[in-house]
């Protein structure tokens, strides 16, 4: 979990949740497996017939603006997509892989270093991103928010503290 | 220093000083959630909790697919219904009621100084009554079910200052569209806005929920304007409960813009961005196949007024359709009495069942490829009327009248 290895999807600024997880789809498409087909539908075809598990998505500024919908995060973590990487997200879409447990990733400077179809290699637990030969580091989640993100996301997040098992 | 309305009103909910940058767990005063309210009870109920924890703290409101399209929609709002009648939840508002977005102001549920979450992006059009308000994701939604409580990140503040008297026939669309264009989709990427200024003051509180409607598309996590003697007396006789007024202290530490609109033209949002902004003139005589004319951004009844003075006695073009939905069934009943629906049927529009209709893409106006929408709604993002291969452009309702009888983007001003 703490080293995410894979091919690197790059799109450009401001993606938004409408492209990365159809509108239309918020209310008939809701099995897991089913969601994984769609993810990207309208930006890129190719993604979700070739992604594979660990493959990172790279973004510009502003990724995934718009829509409040969850599902533009979970429908990648679906995907078996390891990381995001932005060189800055919107409130929401940064919440909801936070609440997903997928990685979500602030740094612009590897998000420059990025070519499309490069492996990247995430090093969770120090914070840092390889990029061929150069080593860009990111800072952690805030503390509070940690815990959810470790636990796994949100619901389980709030599973342990319940204290449900 | 003195505190920003944000600081002030997290303050209040966490029970303790806070600045910007850090994060608290809060209690909502309102949590509202619509048709997704099915898939956020199934969420709920995998924590392994049964009953809410305030069932009174919640609204739900069907709005996004209404009536139901298919049978998906139609069991969607089934379980909705089941969930809202075991749990208790009193405040619930079926199909025929409206938008979330302006039935919650209707039923004197934004109120100043509140806070108040949403299950949708939009629900910044809240502030534009004092209240902080945001959009929260489903999980999150499904856990203030179970607990209650939601972390939330104190945002900085930026002064968004509109100054001058806007020209004849433009609107707070245009001005918002303009701001953003300028501002751009991320310019105000976690912050709290604040439209202030004396053109603000001279805004109608419909005009102001455009501007805290569409703060999002600048990125923005709660929109608001300051509470005046208009506010207080909308809410007389609508407020749910007493309340008090937040405002900025005039010395808290906050960004400033000043815009000024004095010679602000039509202006509209190309595809596919919402900050791809241009006034009219530059993409006149775009052929335009359908015109939308609702949503929560301009489907009120001045949006009516307006749309009904540039289409009284005409005919829409008859290449073009139009499809019109009131935001609200009282907004429908209040453009009944007024004969807006008599005349805008008589110029040849269809009227549909207050809700989103084809905003997000689900019915009542979806687009075929190839095909051009000019709408009065909130983004035109790829797909959003339903079909990747359509291009939306956002505009006034003015403009939305003026394009609908030439069949062409039109400058109203040409028409006049």
């Amino acid at each position: 979990m703490s080293t995410i290895r894979g091919r690197a999807w790059k799109y450009g600024d401001d993606v938004n949740t409408d492209v990365i997880f159809p509108g239309k789809y918020t209310y008939t498409v809701t099995d897991p497996a089913e969601m994984a087909t769609v993810a990207m539908e309208d930006l890129d075809p190719r993604f979700a017939k070739e992604v594979k598990p660990g493959d990172v998505v790279v973004g510009g500024k502003n990724f995934g603006c718009g829509s409040s919908r969850e599902q533009a995060a979970f429908c990648l973590k679906y995907a078996g997509v390891g990381a995001v990487i932005a060189k800055s997200f919107s409130r929401l879409y940064f919440r909801n892989c936070i609440n997903a447990g997928l990685p979500v990733i602030q740094c612009p400077e590897a998000v420059e270093a990025i070519e499309d179809g490069q492996t990247v290699e995430i090093d969770l637990t120090a914070g840092r991103v390889l990029v061929g030969s150069h080593s860009f580091s990111f800072p952690p989640l805030p503390p509070e928010v940690i815990g959810i993100f470790e636990a796994g996301g949100l619901i389980p997040f709030t599973r342990k503290r319940l204290g449900i098992e | 220093m003195g505190k920003t309305f944000a600081e002030k009103v997290l303050a209040r909910k966490a029970g303790k000083e806070v600045v910007a940058g850090e994060i608290v767990e809060v209690q909502p005063d309102v949590a509202m959630s619509h048709d997704n309210t099915a898939a956020i009870a199934k969420t709920f109920y995998s924590i392994g909790v049964d009953k809410v924890f305030n069932p009174d703290m919640h609204v739900v409101i069907l709005d996004h697919c209404v009536p139901a399209a298919n049978e998906k929609f139609a069991q969607n709002h089934k379980e909705a219904r089941e969930f809202v009648a075991k749990q208790g939840i009193k405040h619930f508002y079926d199909i025929h009621r409206g938008i979330c977005h302006q039935v919650l102001p209707e039923e004197g549920f934004a109120l100043p100084g509140e806070l108040i979450v949403g299950s949708d992006s939009h629900s910044t059009t809240y502030g534009a009554f004092g209240a902080f308000a945001t959009g929260i994701g489903r999980s999150e939604m499904a856990v203030i079910f179970a607990t209650g409580k939601i972390w939330l990140r104190v945002p900085e503040t930026m002064r968004v200052v509109i100054t001058g008297t806007l020209p004849e026939g433009i609107s707070a669309k245009d001005v918002i569209l303009y701001i953003i264009g300028k501002v751009t989709a991320d310019g105000a990427l976690y912050k709290a806005v604040e439209f202030t200024g004396p053109t603000v003051q001279g805004m109608s509180i419909a005009s102001r929920m455009v501007l805290t409607n569409m703060a999002v598309e600048m990125g923005a996590k709660i929109g608001y304007v300051e509470p005046d003697d208009k506010t207080l007396a909308w809410l007389e006789g609508r407020a749910r409960r007493p309340f008090q007024v937040v405002r900025s202290d005039p010395d808290a530490a906050m960004e400033e813009m000043v815009f000024d609109v004095s010679n602000l033209e039509p202006m509209v949002a190309c595809p596919h961005a919402v900050d791809n902004v241009k006034p009219v003139r530059e993409v006149k005589g775009v052929k335009v196949d359908q015109v939308f004319f609702g949503s929560c951004t301009n489907g009120r009844l001045e949006d009516f007024a307006e749309v009904v003075s540039v289409l009284r006695g005409k005919r829409i073009h008859p290449r073009t359709r139009m499809v019109v939905i009131p935001a609200s069934q009282q907004v429908l009943k209040e453009a009944l009495a007024a004969g807006y629906i008599a005349e805008l049927v008589e110029a040849g529009a269809v009227i549909v069942n207050p809700g989103c209709g084809p905003c997000m893409g689900n019915h009542e106006g979806i687009m075929a490829p190839g095909e051009v929408t000019l709408s009065t709604s909130n983004r035109n993002f790829k797909g959003r009327f339903g079909c990747k291969e359509a291009e939306i452009y956002l505009a006034s309702p003015r403009t939305a009248a003026a394009t609908a009888l030439t069949g062409t983007i039109t400058d109203f001003r040409d028409l006049m």
